[in-house]
């Protein structure tokens, strides 16, 4: 019985009165129930919205701002999109319109977007973990799989991830999948939509089978040690070899390469008989040829198109007898090229080729001398154009096209920041780590294949925010939000028009229900809207409907019967269907109308902003001249288009006048007789 | 046993705050080896560029002396608003007197003021206030709608890729950075004006209608960035409270 009586002894001698542990153990769970109601009225969350009271206080906007505040932790709950965001507890001006002049964080509204926050919530834009409420937590945790937030420079990414189609609000976005499809990336690295589609490449790099026909091994070999010293707008990354490898590779493509039919060894080159040294030159510019090609001006600044390739150093670069039967045909040397087949005679032949010969860069081959290749080299060049993936672009005669030749990016934005190798110095976060990759690809360990581009840091950026775009929540958001990028169709024409359009590469330019490039007008209405000599006469020499622009529509010395058959083909199958060409006539409009028309058109619709009718007097510069519109037009097709321009070409940047039919009626009528007398070909 | 942990947990500790230290230490401020008084704004300033993101164009300042020649080797300074960046924030001058520093603009749209500053002889600050636009979505919109639909006549400037109809109008349509012009008119007016045409607020036939072809998204974005580019600065109204 010791123990007992030791214990309460000891108990009585600790707190004398045996009611006093009552007292003390209430007190410590008084204490202990205190701790969460502290820990709360101490969290971050309060103070921010403490503070955001403060900063309302005094302000003349105040009563409206505290009767919009409620205190305590605010949510947005989506259950679809898999959104828990409680963001707004502590950024809590974000719909305030009036809170414009605040930029202080938390508490600055927010910018106006074409979203609402109570649908969208935030994290789909921003990333970041919403449910988080604490500053470091939302923000910034790296853990997996959690996101760090997406730095403002990146934000159109997140508009890519629904968005598949441009939009004109995202215009960084825009330019970096064009750099993915126009560069090649696509061509090495797969990028599957959510869809199902991919990302498809739009460049045309040419096939190597035959290349020994076009081009020297020591160009290759220039071209190869650098694209850019070559041409300033190479699309072709810089694969850094070294000069063994060069050598190698230059001695394998054309020692692999193989005379195909057509090939041009041994055609006899003419020179252009007594010739004005300027007529080339001329026959460029008047074939357009700048439309699609650039070359280096005395400035150094590039001038013409980059649908085909630059042609400042041309010279150097192809033989002479290749380029003559390139300029006659393209398309028996390579059958897929958008190089439309102009038909040119053999004088304008020997002048083009002449003036494109003298554009060399002597400086570009004077250091290449190379000796005949040994069998080590030359399988030592095949094995190097296996390595470094060259057939993933060019089609090499004996190398497959590897299949994923990088890795896959379907999703590389949701790539978890553990699953990344950083280089000393470098930021560790995504955005970082791709834009590195993009400027400096070689720098993240030896044995890497990818190459060197050479971009631009916006460039690098709109990259960087392409990539950031293809992230785990575009393939777990519902399909119904998903908006699909405008693929091209199938269409191509038929028959024997089907053929010279082809030939022609009509495509290249126009696009017809769908397919075709958009540097010129969309065709596919064109017999609805256009008069048939007009389009004839046109064909044979086609003038200046647009006088500021600078491409323009080249002329291919068309048979009067390759015209016939494209004019009857055009006004025949081209037509909207809901048009009838010939419900209004084309002349014989009343004198009282035809004058109300033209009081219309300088008074009330002003339309001499932007269009000429008389050159002597109107100066619009913007739309087409209409001073031979009377004999372009269809008298239906210019009634409708003043009705609604959108309607027949969706994306004109002509205004709905929103026009009553009697004054569409009067204009067209005035329009009508603007018959001008620079169409000779088009009306006797 | 313990004592291999401990020492591997300081070693861990040691490791851990030299990471720290290196990823702090900041570049030691150059050296100014000589001043001038006069500082004066190359190029670079009045910049669009979207928020949060690198300006296009480099911020070149010159460091000027009393004769107007350039001064090598005076220390510049830039300061701007929470969230601008510089790099770098502070340089001595080339030999041509300038410095040049890339700006990354902050996440919120609008106006920023930087400042540029360097001593002259008597140890004073010149302060030099430079201007740059940070385009949020809703001003990039309105950028890329008014490159299509207005910029050819409200654009006096011409290139060969736009050629601009300005001097072509009977009556000149105002560059809409014409802040005089723009800020006398409310976002009503504006839209009035873009939606109906001149003849609605009483100007020129010449200027269309839009209200059908644009949406009232397009509309109020172009008003917004017309707001940004605005110089001098627009203000918008305060809110206005009925005296009780």
């Amino acid at each position: 019985m010791r123990t007992p009586n030791k214990l309460w002894n000891s108990w009585r001698g600790l707190f004398r009165d045996p009611i006093r542990p009552f007292g003390i153990s209430s007190a410590l769970l008084l204490i202990v129930l205190a701790i969460a109601p502290a820990k709360n009225h101490f969290s971050e969350w309060r103070q921010y919205q403490r503070g955001y009271l403060k900063l309302i206080r005094n302000r003349p906007d105040a009563l409206v701002l505290q009767r919009h505040f409620e205190p305590g932790i605010h949510q947005i709950w989506l259950p679809d999109l898999g959104v828990v965001d409680r963001c707004e507890t502590c950024h809590l001006g974000l719909t305030e319109t009036s809170l414009g002049d605040i930029r202080m964080q938390p508490w600055s509204r927010h910018p106006v977007i074409p979203h609402s926050m109570q649908q969208f919530g935030c994290v789909i834009c921003h990333r970041g973990q919403g449910a988080a409420t604490t500053v470091a937590a939302a923000h910034d945790s790296t853990l997996s799989p959690d996101e760090p937030i997406l730095p403002a420079r990146y934000d159109e990414a997140s508009c890519g991830q629904c968005h598949h189609v441009a939009l004109e609000g995202t215009p960084t976005l825009n330019q970096g999948r064009e750099i993915l499809a126009r560069y090649g990336c696509v061509r090495c690295h797969a990028i599957k939509l959510p869809d199902g589609s991919a990302e498809q490449p739009t460049d045309e790099p040419p096939p190597l089978t035959h290349i020994a026909d076009k081009t020297t091994r020591e160009w290759i070999y220039a071209w190869l040690k650098d694209p850019k010293s070559y041409a300033a707008s190479a699309t072709m990354p810089n694969f850094l070899l070294s000069d063994d490898d060069a050598r190698d590779i230059s001695a394998f493509l054309i020692a692999n390469s193989v005379a195909e039919s057509g090939d041009t060894a041994t055609l006899k080159v003419a020179s252009a008989t007594n010739a004005d040294p300027t007529a080339g030159a001329s026959l460029y510019g008047e074939s357009f040829c700048a439309s699609c090609h650039a070359t280096q001006n005395a400035a150094g600044n590039l001038v013409g198109g980059d649908l085909g390739p630059e042609l400042t150093a041309v010279g150097t670069k192809v033989k002479p007898e290749w380029l003559t039967a390139w300029l006659r045909d393209p398309k028996i040397y390579d059958g897929a090229t958008s190089m439309p087949h102009y038909r040119f005679t053999d004088q304008q032949l020997a002048l083009l080729s002449g003036f494109l010969e003298s554009k060399t860069n002597s400086d570009l081959l004077a250091n290449v001398h190379l000796d005949a290749a040994t069998p080590e080299q030359l399988a030592h060049g095949k094995q190097l154009v296996e390595e470094y993936g060259c057939a993933a672009c060019h089609e090499i005669r004996g190398v497959s096209r590897p299949d994923n030749y990088g890795p896959e990016l379907s999703r590389v934005g949701s790539k978890p920041v553990a699953q990344l190798v950083f280089t000393t110095g470098m930021a560790e976060t995504l955005p970082a780590y791709l834009s590195n990759k993009i400027e400096r690809p070689r720098s993240f360990g030896p044995g890497l294949h990818m190459p060197q581009y050479t971009f631009t840091p916006a460039q690098v950026d709109a990259l960087t925010t392409a990539l950031l775009s293809l992230t785990d929540r575009s393939y777990t958001l519902p399909a119904k939000m998903r908006i699909a990028a405008v693929q091209q169709t199938a269409y191509e024409p038929a028959g024997r028009a089907g053929h010279l359009m082809t030939d022609l590469n009509c495509m290249a330019c126009h696009r017809i229900n769908g397919h075709g490039g958009d540097m010129a007008p969309d065709l596919t209405w064109e017999g609805s809207s256009v008069q048939k000599q007009w389009l004839d006469a046109f064909l044979k020499n086609p003038n200046t409907l647009r006088p500021a622009l600078i491409r323009r529509m080249p002329r291919f010395n068309l048979t009067d019967e390759e015209r016939a058959t494209l004019t009857d083909y055009m006004m025949t199958v081209y037509q909207n269907p809901t048009i009838d060409r010939d419900a209004m006539p084309l002349r014989g409009y009343l004198p009282a109308m035809v004058e109300h028309g033209r009081e219309l058109f300088y008074g009330k619709y002003a339309c001499q902003s932007c269009h000429m009718v008389d050159p002597a007097q109107d100066k619009g510069y913007i739309g087409p001249p209409l001073s031979a519109v009377g004999s372009r037009l269809n008298a239906e097709w210019i009634f409708l288009w003043l009705k609604n321009p959108q309607q027949l070409r969706p994306g004109t940047i002509e205004p709905d006048r929103d026009m009553s039919d009697d004054d569409a009626h009067a204009l067209t009528a005035f329009l009508m007789m603007q018959t001008g007398s620079g169409n000779k070909g088009a009306r006797k | 046993m313990k004592s291999l942990h401990g020492t591997a947990g300081m070693l861990a500790v040691v490791v851990a705050v030299c990471g720290c230290s290196r990823q702090h230490k900041a570049a030691p401020a150059p050296q100014a080896t000589a001043v001038g008084s006069a500082l004066v704004v190359s190029s670079g300033d009045k910049q669009l560029g979207p928020a949060g993101a690198p300006l296009g164009q480099p911020l070149v300042m010159q460091v000027n002396d009393d004769q107007g020649n350039g001064v090598t080797g005076a220390l510049v300074m830039f300061t701007g608003p929470a969230g601008v960046k510089f790099d770098p924030s502070e340089l001595l001058t080339d030999s041509s007197g300038q410095v040049s520093t890339n700006v990354t603009l902050g996440n919120t749209s609008g106006r920023y003021q930087l400042t540029a500053v360097t001593n002259n002889k008597a140890g004073h600050a010149l302060p030099v206030q430079v201007p740059e636009l940070a385009a949020g979505y809703q001003e990039e919109l309105g950028y890329q709608v008014q490159r299509t639909y207005c910029s050819r006549c409200h654009n006096p400037e011409s290139t060969p890729e736009q050629v601009s109809n300005h001097d072509n109008l009977s009556v000149p349509p105002h560059s809409f950075d014409q802040g005089d012009t723009y800020n006398k008119l409310s976002d009503a007016d504006l839209t009035a004006i873009i939606g109906h045409g001149g003849p609605a607020m009483n100007l020129s036939v010449l200027m269309p209608p839009y209200g059908k072809t644009l949406t009232k998204a397009e509309i109020q974005a172009v008003i917004a960035y017309i707001r940004l580019v605005s110089d001098p600065p627009y203000q918008a109204p305060g809110l206005v409270y009925a005296k009780q």
